[in-house]
């Protein structure tokens, strides 16, 4: 476990007698990682780690958290290879620092694939200089020291702990080469670790978003029209007579209510009326056309095209074909969109609040204001869940334009109706699917058409069963809408690995195949003579498939119904089956196992509440979540209407993970794609009826 | 005119706007921030609090419906963050994102008061009223039990030193 491709330039440096270690992100170059010392500002260090000479030692977590157990995953790696007990560790926050840090957002479930090797040189890099620190003191030679829980121990019998050594750490010459533990000696890493806010968060200290309380601040409100239409004039002479209001003003279409507190903001934005010039007003009925229309084009775009895929549907036994179809939905999180901004006098910004990227908010923000981004400083605040939503930096562009024209520190909250009709949606979709079988049932031939409504490409081109499929064609369509729309978690494969998964299901009744050994076929096939580029490793889909089945008892048990789907994204494999029975009359799906190469486990805990709580995602938007537009209009816009999933209606759910230690790979996303196509699945398995649109109708 | 209530055992005198809604008044007022805003409609329970010892969403509760009430919110609960069903969160590693916690934990530790040793289905359904969008209903629910179990450890050792 040696490191040694790295060069590391390294300095590490003393600051305020503290030890302090740090990336130098810009001149690494895929896992060419160095490491420099760290930047240091009245007293605060931007440093990844430090450790100060009473031997407290501060981890810093630059990765925006949203519950996804990063703020706890990332010090874990640095705490393992540095060698030190956890219940010593002080995890703190890094605010948004580019000279410190790299890639400090949070989406596409890539931290810890980006950051394992960095965290883990980061740990590493400062136990070997502590374990220098003691040979030379010791007069010893350094391979005959070892470390435990923060010490480092001689070979007869000294012991210092790393704080008694940070003076002479510090002034060492930083490795170019450093040795990794072996993953059999892991303290931490693999094991169950709590989240590092939890005191925190069950006694109410943590700070959210809407929680930020600034000197001077005031609160705003926002009234946004509907989407394609534009503001002809507002009528706020009521609302400017309330009490506590400071101002309305309107900007981009946009009539913002300002005033001191937020029930006499919510109180007067009531009583402001705006009107509007429609322009091209969209409905449901819109939509729908714009579904028909895709579907019918010659204009699609050729994602992917293996072999012939028309010749060879001609000539095929059999042919299968299926539409499914999704609609808009909203994030939802728990936390409605808000954000602080101060536009101040002196040309500087201070930003604050929950955003999955604060390097963008930082950019934006300067490029609308027209300043330099090193004048936009930004605070990561705790964020009440994002799954996407925060990853569009819309809340803070109105915050921070608001206070530039009102001259005073303002935060923005969004109500939960602004929050769900003020868009960023999931993109709603269309798919169709067509399979062509030989006279054994195999599938020779594979197409598929997605038409999305401001979503790109609809499709993933590279999926699996493309690869192991001769014959190929891919298509996709964007229709451009005035709805607006952006990653809701796992995009285009929240709903298209449900079509999928809930499609090869067809197709292997149609071709009279047992849908486990169907894929495992594929799989060997991908493996041993692939058709054109595959994206996938064919062994490790083949080990979680098999893996399910196993732990499911698949189609062995009595009395149940059973679903099964597996699916690839963001670098991490999950299997699944969902057991549905008749309960009352009526399909219920009672269970799920799931199985999930994610390569190495870092937090075992966390690791369990991000697979059971994608399950649960998944399942509660495909059976209740669904917008409808009527004129630019969305609705529902509060959880009256809008079917969230409750405790009530979840299933239980095993969670497993193959331990194959390779490094690890994204776990936040990965477990939703193939839950829609599991419980589809078991639902038809339980009622012979195939579910083709979201929310499903059961 | 001023309404006099008492909050986490203090007394306090609110001059505001008598519609004020209860979680408003917590958080804009009162600084206790740990009652969150979720739907402004008593339909997720972010923002559960107990009043005079009744979980209670305070999201649509004006602060003239509570004068002269006793109102418990997350910061009061224990006086050390040791409340069992605190104790118990922390335990299972319930939180994801956080943010609906405080509702779900008064939640949960008002059934407690009612049922020391709730069911299974009592506590699915006793929390089934409480959103959380990450989808940490397992863990809660299983925190619920645990939290019943040390009450009735704690309650076991007192009652031997008592008596001892």
């Amino acid at each position: 476990m040696k490191s040694t491709r790295r060069s590391f330039i390294q300095k590490a440096a003393l600051f305020s007698g503290a030890f302090c270690l740090g990336f130098d992100w810009f001149q690494a170059n895929g896992k060419e990682v160095s490491m420099v010392q760290t930047t240091m500002d009245s007293g605060r260090f931007n440093a990844f780690l430090a450790i100060d000479p009473s031997g407290k030692i501060i981890l810093y977590s630059p990765n925006p958290e949203i519950g996804q157990g990063i703020k706890t995953a990332f010090p874990v790696v640095v705490a393992e290879e540095l060698d030190v007990d956890w219940k010593d560790v002080e995890v703190r926050q890094a605010n948004l620092d580019t000279q410190n840090f790299e890639r400090q957002l949070t989406g596409g479930s890539g931290a810890l694939k980006h950051s394992w090797e960095r965290l883990r040189k980061a740990g590493a890099t400062a136990r070997k200089m502590f374990v220098q620190a003691a040979a030379q003191t010791w007069n010893v030679d350094a391979s005959t020291c070892k470390t435990s829980k923060g010490f480092v121990l001689g070979p007869k019998g000294q012991k210092a702990s790393y704080g008694s050594l940070v003076a002479i750490a510090s002034k060492l010459p930083v490795p170019t080469e450093v040795t990794y533990k072996n993953r059999k000696d892991y303290q931490i890493i693999g094991k169950r670790t709590k989240g590092v806010d939890n005191k925190n968060v069950v006694t109410g200290k943590s700070v959210f978003g809407l929680d930020i309380d600034k000197p001077g601040m005031l609160i705003a409100q926002i009234i946004r029209p509907p989407f394609g239409a534009t503001l002809k004039s507002f009528d706020a002479a009521d609302a400017l007579k309330m009490p506590g209001i400071i101002d309305v003003v309107s900007f981009k279409n946009k009539v913002a209510i300002v005033g001191k507190s937020t029930w006499e903001v919510m109180k007067a934005r009531g009583t402001v009326s705006c009107k509007y010039n429609p322009g091209d007003l969209e409905s449901d009925s819109t939509h729908q056309k714009w579904f028909d229309e895709g579907m019918k084009t010659d204009k699609a775009t050729v994602q992917r095209k293996d072999g012939d895929f028309a010749a060879a549907l001609a000539r095929s036994a059999k042919v299968v074909e299926a539409t499914y179809e999704c609609p808009f939905i909203s994030h939802s999180p728990m936390e409605p969109m808000n954000f602080f901004a101060d536009v101040r006098a002196d040309g500087t910004v201070l930003l604050a609040g929950p955003t999955q990227v604060p390097q963008s908010a930082q950019k934006a923000v300067a490029s609308l204001l027209k300043i330099d981004e090193k004048k936009v400083e930004v605070e990561l605040s705790k964020m009440g869940g994002g799954f996407g939503r925060r990853l569009n930096n819309d809340f803070a562009l109105d915050a921070a334009e608001l206070s530039s024209i009102i001259k005073k520190p303002v935060k923005v909250m969004w109500t939960r109706e602004d929050d769900m009709g003020g868009g960023i949606y999931r993109p709603a979709a269309r798919y169709h699917f067509k399979a062509g079988l030989d006279a054994s049932g195999n599938m020779i031939a594979f197409y598929l058409r997605g038409v999305g409504i401001n979503a790109g490409n609809a499709t993933r081109q590279d999926n699996f069963p493309v690869g192991a499929i001769e014959n190929v064609l891919v298509e996709s369509v964007n229709q451009v809408s005035a709805v607006s729309t952006g990653p809701w978690r796992a995009p285009i494969t929240n709903f298209l690995g449900y079509a999928e998964q809930a499609f090869l299901d067809e197709v292997a009744e149609a071709g009279g195949k047992d849908p486990v050994q169907m894929r495992l076929d594929w799989l060997a096939r991908a493996k041993s003579n692939p058709v054109g580029k595959i994206t996938y490793e064919p062994d490790r889909f083949i080990e979680v498939i098999k893996q399910a089945a196993e732990k499911s008892n698949w189609k062995k048990k009595l009395g149940v119904h059973q679903g099964f789907s597996v699916y690839f994204s963001h670098l991490s494999y999950v299997a699944q089956v969902a057991d549905a029975r008749i309960v009352d009359g009526k399909a219920k799906i009672t269970h799920v196992t799931a199985v999930t190469d994610c390569g190495e486990v870092v937090n075992l805990s966390g690791a369990e509440n991000q697979i059971k709580g994608a399950i649960i995602d998944g399942m509660g938007h495909a059976m209740f979540a669904k917008l409808r537009f009527n004129e630019g209009v969305a609705s529902p816009t509060n959880f009256n209407g809008y079917r969230l999933i409750k405790g009530n209606e979840i299933p239980t759910i095993n969670a497993y993970f193959v331990d194959n230690g390779i490094e690890p790979t994204g776990l936040g996303e990965p477990a939703l794609p193939p839950t829609g196509g599991s419980i589809a699945n078991a639902l038809y398995a339980a009622t012979k009826k195939r579910l083709y649109k979201q929310p499903f109708e059961v | 005119m001023s309404i006099q209530l008492t909050v986490n055992k203090k007394k306090m005198s609110l001059d505001i706007d008598p519609n004020t809604p209860l979680l408003w008044a917590l958080r804009d007022h009162m600084s206790l921030k740990g009652t969150k805003f979720g739907c402004g409609i008593a339909q997720c329970g972010a923002c559960t609090v107990w009043v005079n010892g009744e979980a209670t969403r305070s999201c649509v509760l004006p602060i003239s419906a509570v004068a002269n009430a006793d109102i418990t919110t997350i910061e009061g609960l224990s006086d050390h963050g040791d409340h069992p069903v605190q104790v118990a969160w922390d335990e299972l590693d319930v939180p994801q994102c956080g943010y609906c916690q405080a509702g779900q934990i008064m939640t949960a530790a008002s059934l407690l008061k009612k049922k020391p040793n709730p069911s299974k289905t009592e506590i699915v359904d006793g929390m089934s009223g409480n959103i959380c969008r990450c989808g940490t209903y397992h863990r809660i629910q299983e925190a619920v039990k645990l939290a019943s179990e040390l009450a009735s450890k704690k309650k076991t050792k007192s009652t031997v030193k008592k008596s001892a």
